[in-house]
C-alpha cells in the first residue's frame, strides 16, 4: 500500500520535479529495456567528465541510452574517466579512425591487437598499399613516401613512434597517414 | 581563582589542548581565558571559508602556524555547483602572507588555487612545511614548480584528487639539490609524465620519506629504482601495475617489494596485469590500509590479493570483488574497520557484476571493528538492512547508494524505510548517513526521532512532503551539514525551522521545490545567515515568487555577504527586495 501511494505521488511530481537531466526521458522506462549490445563504436570526443558525455551509444542494435543525471550516481569524475577507459578498451578493442591524404574514405583498426610500432606500421603498409619506411628518432620517416602521424588527447598531431607503444595506445585518438612531403615538419631534428 | 595562575602556566596547561571543541570551551570561561587562549592557538580549522573572514581569523588569533579550509559544498563532487562558484584561496593567503610569517601549514578542500597563490605562499612563510590540496583545482605545475623551488623546509606536499594542469613534467626538478626533508608525496592525480630522473634523486636525497604515491604515468619496471632508494616508506601509491611479462622485471619487483619492511598503506594500482601481483604478497601481512580502486582485477587474483592482507583495516576496492569476494574478506580480515565498494559500471542498465546487499551483510557479520561503509550496489532489502543494524551497532558512518534512484526493497517491493530506520535505531553513534533507495516521509521521522548523534546527512530522490524535512531539522540535535537533491521538500519546513539552520554549517538543496519567496524570507529573517540562490536561469526577480529555485545554499558567517560571487549567485538579505525593485 504504502509503495503504491508513493509511487502515484512519484508520478505527480515528475511532472513539476526539476530535474537537471536529459528533457523528454525517464530513466525508469530504460532499467526494462533489452539487454545491451556490449559492442559499440568508441565515443569520439571522450575528453570530457561527468556523466554528460561517454556513453551515447551509436552503434545500431544498442537500445536507447539511459538518461543521465547530473551527479548521479554520486561518483567523482576522475572515478568515472578511469573506468570509461579501461571499459572500451577491453570491450570494443581500441578502434581508431585512420585517414589517409587524398583517400576518399576513412578506415578503422583496432590498435589493441597489435605488439608494437613494428606490427601497426605493417598493418598500415598493408591496409593502404603504400611504404612507410624506418622511423629514426632524430629524422622521424624523413625519406619515406608517407609518414604516419596521430592525434593525441590534447588534440596535437605527433608523430607515431616517438613515446612508448603502451602510452601511444593510451593517448591515439586518431591515426592519419600524411604525405612524405607534408611531414616534413615532424620529427626532423627538433 | 583564576588569576592565581600566571598566564605562562595557563598557557602551558592549553597547550596539551588539541581539539578545537576544548579550545573554544576554554575561551568562554572568562575573559582572561579567552585573550591567553587566543594567543596561543596554533591550529585554526575553518569548514566553510565563507563563514569567517581572513581578517577576523587574524585578528582573533594572531599567532597561527596552520591552517585547514574548506571551501565548496561536498555536492561540488558530483558537478552540482556551476564552474566559478567560488572559494579562492588567494584572499587568504595574501592576508596570511602579511600577518602569519611563521606559518607552517596550509590544507585547502575544494578550493580554488591559482599558480599565483601558490607562489606567494612559496615566497612568504619561511618555514613552510606542509601543502595539502585535497580536490582542489585553478593551477597548473608551474605553481607546483615555485613550491619545489622556495620551500627549503617543505615535509608534505600532497594533491590528492585535486585537478592540476599539466603542464610539464619538469616541475620536479624544481627541488634543490641540497632538499633532503621530504616526508610526503603525492602525485597521483598527475596525468602526465614527471621527470623520472629527477623523481629517482629526489627519493634518494629524502632518507625522511614515509608516503609516496606516484601518479599512472610511472612505469611498473621503474618502481624497483624507487623503492630500492626508500626502503622505509609506509605508504606507497604505484603507477600503472602493467608491464610486458618478463621475468627480470617480475624478480626485480619481488626483491624490491621485500625489501620493504614498514609498508603500512598501498594504493595506486592502474591497469593491473594479475600476473604482477604475486611480486607484492611478501608485504600482504603488514598492509592496514589498500586501496584498490582504480584495479580492474577480478576474481580470483583479486580475492587472493585481498585476503593476504590479514590485518587490514581499510579497503576501497571495485564492485569486481563481488560478493563471494566479500565474504571471503569477512573471514581473512577481522580487523577491518572501513569499506568502500566503488561501481566498475555505473551507468551500465544490467548488473555486470555479481555484487548484492549480500555481501554487505557478510562484511557486517565477519568484521567484528567495521565502522565505516561506503557501498554502492543495485538491490538492497529492509531485511539486509535490518540485519547489518543488528551486526553492527558502532556503526559511524553508513553510505549507501543504490544506483538507480526510487528502487524499492527488491524481495517486498516496499520502500526502505524500515530498513534504515533500523540503521539509526540500532547505530546510535551514527555521525554520517547517506540515503538512497525508494523512501517515504517516514524514514525521516525515524532519522529525525533516533538519529541523535548524526552529524551529517545526505539526502537524494527521496521522501513525500516538507514534513519528511521538518522531522530531520527539528530532531536530529547534532547535524551540521545537511545536503538535499531531488527531494519534494519546500518552504513549509524550512521556515518553520529556520532558527535550527543557525546551529548548522551548511545546507544544500537543488531541484527541490523551494520557492524564490521563501528564499527572500528566510535571508530577512535571518541576518546571521546567508542565503543564497544558485541559479543559472537569470536573477529570480524574472520569474515570479512561487517559482522554485534551482539551488540554495544556506550558512551561518560572521562576516556578512559573500563579496565575490558570480553572476548566477544571488545573496536575499534584508535589502533583497529593495536591491531587486
Amino acid at each position: 500500500m504504502e509503495g503504491v501511494m508513493s509511487h502515484a505521488s512519484d508520478l505527480n511530481l515528475k511532472a513539476t520535479e526539476l530535474r537537471l537531466g536529459l528533457p523528454g526521458t525517464d530513466e525508469r522506462d530504460d532499467v526494462e529495456s533489452v539487454a545491451r549490445n556490449n559492442k559499440r563504436a568508441l565515443p569520439e570526443s571522450a575528453n570530457d567528465s561527468g556523466s554528460k558525455g561517454g556513453k551515447s551509444i551509436d552503434h545500431e542494435n544498442a537500445p536507447a541510452p539511459k538518461a543521465q543525471i547530473v551527479g548521479w550516481p554520486p561518483v567523482r569524475s576522475y572515478r568515472k574517466n578511469n573506468l570509461e577507459a579501461k571499459k572500451t578498451e577491453t570491450e570494443t578493442g581500441m578502434y581508431v579512425k585512420v585517414s589517409m591524404d587524398g583517400a576518399p574514405y576513412l578506415r578503422k583498426i583496432d590498435l589493441s591487437i597489435y605488439n608494437g610500432y613494428a606490427e601497426l606500421l605493417k598493418a598500415l603498409e598493408s591496409m593502404f598499399k603504400l611504404t612507410i619506411g624506418d622511423y629514426s628518432e632524430r629524422e622521424g620517416y624523413k625519406g619515406s613516401e608517407y609518414a604516419p602521424a596521430y592525434e593525441d588527447k590534447d588534440g596535437d598531431l605527433m608523430l607515431v613512434g616517438d613515446v612508448p607503444w603502451d602510452m601511444f595506445m593510451s593517448s591515439c585518438k586518431r591515426l592519419r597517414i600524411m604525405k612524405g612531403s607534408d611531414a616534413s615538419g615532424l620529427g626532423c631534428g627538433v | 581563582m583564576a588569576y592565581s595562575f600566571p598566564e605562562e602556566v595557563l598557557e602551558h596547561v592549553f597547550s596539551f589542548l588539541t581539539s578545537d571543541k576544548d579550545r573554544n570551551a576554554v575561551c568562554l570561561v572568562c575573559k582572561s581565558w579567552y585573550e591567553i587562549e587566543r594567543w596561543c592557538r596554533r591550529r585554526i580549522f575553518v569548514g566553510n571559508c565563507y563563514a569567517v573572514s581572513p581578517e577576523i581569523v587574524i585578528r582573533r588569533f594572531p599567532e597561527v602556524r596552520a591552517v585547514e579550509i574548506k571551501g565548496k559544498p561536498h555536492f561540488a563532487d558530483f558537478n552540482l555547483v556551476p564552474e566559478g562558484w567560488g572559494a579562492y584561496v588567494y584572499p587568504w593567503v595574501a592576508a596570511m602572507s602579511a600577518a602569519y610569517p611563521l606559518l607552517e601549514e596550509i590544507k585547502l578542500k575544494r578550493m580554488v588555487v591559482t599558480d599565483e597563490s601558490l607562489e606567494l605562499i612559496s615566497k612568504s612563510f619561511k618555514n613552510f612545511k606542509v601543502l595539502v590540496l585535497s580536490s582542489c583545482e585553478g593551477f597548473t605545475t608551474d605553481g607546483l614548480a615555485s613550491i619545489a623551488a622556495n620551500c627549503r623546509n617543505l615535509r608534505e606536499l600532497d594533491l590528492r584528487e585535486s585537478e592540476v594542469e599539466d603542464l610539464s613534467g619538469h616541475w620536479l626538478s624544481h627541488f634543490p639539490d641540497n632538499y633532503t626533508s621530504l616526508v610526503s608525496l603525492n602525485i597521483s592525480c598527475l596525468g602526465s609524465e614527471v621527470s623520472f630522473s629527477a623523481l629517482e634523486r629526489l627519493v634518494a636525497r629524502s632518507p625522511n620519506l614515509r608516503t609516496l604515491r606516484l601518479n599512472r604515468a610511472v612505469p611498473l619496471e621503474k618502481l624497483p629504482n624507487l623503492l630500492r632508494r626508500a626502503p622505509q616508506l609506509v605508504e606507497l601509491g604505484t603507477g600503472a601495475y602493467s608491464a610486458e611479462i618478463r621475468s627480470d622485471t617480475y624478480s626485480n619487483l619481488a626483491e624490491a617489494f621485500s625489501a620493504c619492511k614498514q609498508l603500512k598503506g598501498l594504493s595506486g594500482f592502474w591497469d593491473v596485469v594479475p600476473s604482477y601481483l604475486p611480486a607484492m604478497l611478501h608485504v600482504c601481512s603488514g598492509i592496514t590500509s589498500l586501496n584498490l580502486s582504480y584495479a580492474t582485477i577480478q576474481s580470483p587474483d583479486l580475492v587472493q590479493l585481498v585476503t593476504q592482507c590479514r590485518n587490514l583495516q581499510r579497503l576501497w576496492v571495485l564492485d569486481y570483488i563481488e560478493d563471494s569476494g566479500l565474504e571471503a574478506l569477512a573471514a581473512s580480515c577481522k580487523d577491518l574497520q572501513e569499506l568502500r565498494v566503488f561501481p566498475s559500471d555505473p551507468f551500465g542498465a544490467v548488473p555486470n557484476v555479481s555484487l548484492t546487499e549480500q555481501g554487505l551483510v557478510s562484511v557486517s557479520e565477519g568484521c567484528p571493528k567495521l565502522q565505516s561503509v561506503l557501498y554502492f550496489c543495485r538491490q538492497m532489502s529492509n531485511a539486509a538492512l535490518v540485519a547489518i543494524a543488528r551486526n553492527r551497532p558502532k556503526l559511524i558512518r553508513f553510505r549507501l547508494c543504490i544506483l538507480e534512484p526510487r528502487v524499492p526493497d527488491y524481495l517486498t517491493l516496499e520502500p526502505l524505510d524500515t530498513g534504515f530506520g533500523a540503521i539509526v535505531e540500532n547505530c546510535k553513534e551514527l555521525r554520517r548517513l547517506s540515503l538512497s533507495g525508494l523512501l517515504t516521509d517516514r524514514v525521516f521521522k525515524y532519522i529525525g526521532t533516533h538519529a541523535k548523534k548524526l552529524e551529517m546527512l545526505s539526502i537524494a530522490f527521496a521522501g513525500d512532503s516538507d514534513l519528511g524535512l521538518h522531522h530531520v531539522l527539528s530532531g536530529c540535535e547534532s547535524l551540521r551539514k545537511l545536503e538535499i537533491r531531488d527531494c519534494p521538500f519546500g518552504d513549509k519546513a524550512l521556515l518553520a525551522n529556520a532558527a535550527k539552520l543557525e546551529t548548522m554549517r551548511s545546507l544544500w538543496m537543488s531541484s527541490c521545490s523551494v520557492s524564490y519567496g521563501a528564499c527572500k524570507l528566510l535571508g530577512q529573517k535571518l541576518p546571521r545567515l546567508n542565503v543564497e540562490v544558485i541559479d543559472e536561469r537569470g536573477p529570480p526577480d524574472s520569474r515570479p515568487e512561487s517559482c522554485p529555485v534551482e539551488r540554495l545554499y544556506v550558512y551561518r558567517t560572521v562576516s556578512g555577504r559573500r563579496v565575490d560571487m558570480p553572476g548566477f549567485v544571488w545573496t536575499m538579505d534584508e535589502d533583497a527586495s529593495l536591491r531587486f525593485s
